[in-house]
């Protein structure tokens, strides 16, 4: 049971079905990160895969780029309510770098440089769903948007895309990273609100 | 799995209803309110909350605000900057009355905080509106009596355009308050009118040596200048807490 605002209208029209409950959108591109930006030459970037067997699979800068890399377009929700339709972005498929991955652990813990963690259950990171960002917008990415790669899991609440991704470690259970940790939901469904604990 | 709805996020609950009880200019654009919101049951300094307005018509539109009061209790305070092009900043500006009713949920976040058991010292830097959980922590420390060392720098654009200047102007023993002032300063100011810089940095924050935990907020472009600078000063990046408004 809503209580009216007196004197309220807000900027009306009519109701977006591209846009999750609680969100609006925006034109430009908010930078949410918790800390400082850091700053990583693309000579010394790695990407690794930790298994249960703990194998890791690594691949460097030009490792990456020899791999397909794929048009991305999509509309992005953050869970501090701005949204963006149609954003555009080039990013190697998650499903590539799993492809001659072996594991039986059902997710992930992400994690960037700069200490950022964040979860997501494997099969959210395949099927299509998910990709290592290297371009925003036909350009490279800026460190502020988590340059030089960034995890992009669109489906779910853009905390989820890990900036200045380092790495993805495979765990039997579901452990909460860093905004999971401090207040924010598990998982994430922009389409459910899952915004917090 | 969590999959928690609305109704099920236990922790901070549903929305609640709380009542204007006094509304005070701060600038031009800004200006503070106080809410008394039964249930709300207190906050940690730093913390947000989301505030939710409906049209006759049924529209809602919601967004977080930092909360600038801490501590137990169900009275709260925002203080909110007017975003020219915004849809709710206006309205809580503008509109909104003493006595109005205004829906909200939290508090939220348990990053960007800072609680009384902390000793070691602090060091806030705030841009513009970015004071406001700023000046939360700053309230939580002088109420609570700690004797950790605090600093702030604050970065306005004139004076008139401070939030809290009063209170920050007469700030008590364990607080040290730098004014940077980036369109125009008071005459006679030493330091001219100028954006912020590693050098105000170095000169009136605490030294890295002294592993301080350092809150930043502000606009996306101040806080990029500062949390780098810090970082090039020799400050750890994980006692570097920053929260951001606005896009790059």
């Amino acid at each position: 049971m809503a209580v009216i605002s007196r004197g309220f209208v807000g900027r009306g029209g009519e109701v977006n079905p591209d846009l999750p409950a609680g969100q609006y959108l925006t034109a430009d591109f908010p930078v949410l990160s918790s800390g400082p930006t850091p700053h990583i030459d693309t000579v010394d970037w790695q990407f690794s895969i930790r298994t249960d067997s703990d194998t890791l699979h690594t691949w460097n800068w030009e490792e990456l780029h020899a791999l397909p890399v794929e048009d991305i377009n999509t509309d992005i929700h953050c869970v501090t309510r701005w949204s963006k339709l149609g954003t555009s972005w080039r990013g190697v498929s998650l499903d590539t770098l799993f492809a001659t991955v072996k594991t039986t652990d059902e997710y992930v813990m992400a994690r960037s440089y700069g200490g950022y963690t964040t979860n997501v259950p494997l099969a959210d990171l395949l099927g299509g769903q998910a990709w290592i960002a290297l371009e925003f917008d036909g350009a490279k990415l800026d460190p502020e948007h988590g340059g030089p790669a960034r995890l992009l899991i669109p489906h779910l609440y853009f905390w989820k895309s890990a900036k200045w991704i380092h790495g993805l470690e495979m765990q039997s259970q579901d452990e909460p990273g860093f905004w999971e940790q401090n207040g924010y939901n598990m998982y994430g469904d922009p389409w459910l609100e899952q915004r917090y604990w | 799995m969590t999959g928690t709805s609305e109704a099920g996020d236990g922790r901070i609950g549903n929305w609640k209803v709380g009542v204007v009880t006094s509304i005070r200019r701060e600038s031009a654009s800004g200006r503070s309110i106080t809410i008394d919101v039964p249930r709300w049951g207190g906050n940690i300094a730093g913390q947000h909350t989301d505030v939710r307005l409906t049209a006759a018509n049924g529209y809602t539109a919601v967004r977080s605000y930092s909360v600038a009061s801490a501590g137990a209790g169900d009275r709260i305070e925002l203080a909110v900057d007017r975003l020219p092009t915004g849809e709710v900043s206006p309205y809580l500006v503008d509109t909104l009355r003493e006595g109005d009713e205004l829906e909200l949920r939290g508090p939220l976040g348990g990053w960007f905080v800072w609680t009384p058991q902390q000793t070691e010292s602090v060091q806030l830097i705030g841009g513009g509106s970015g004071i406001v959980p700023l000046m939360a922590m700053i309230r939580s420390h002088e109420a609570s009596g700690s004797t950790a060392p605090f600093r702030l720098l604050y970065s306005v654009r004139t004076p008139l355009d401070a939030f809290f200047r009063a209170e920050l102007e007469s700030p008590s023993a364990n607080l040290e308050v730098t004014w940077i002032f980036t369109r125009g300063a008071p005459s006679g100011w030493s330091r001219p009118a100028g954006r912020i810089t590693a050098a105000d940095l170095e000169a009136h924050g605490f030294p890295a040596a002294l592993s301080p935990t350092v809150f930043v907020c502000g606009p996306t472009g101040f806080v990029e200048t500062v949390a780098s600078a810090l970082v090039a000063l020799g400050h750890e990046p994980n006692r570097v807490k920053t929260e951001r408004f606005g896009g790059a």
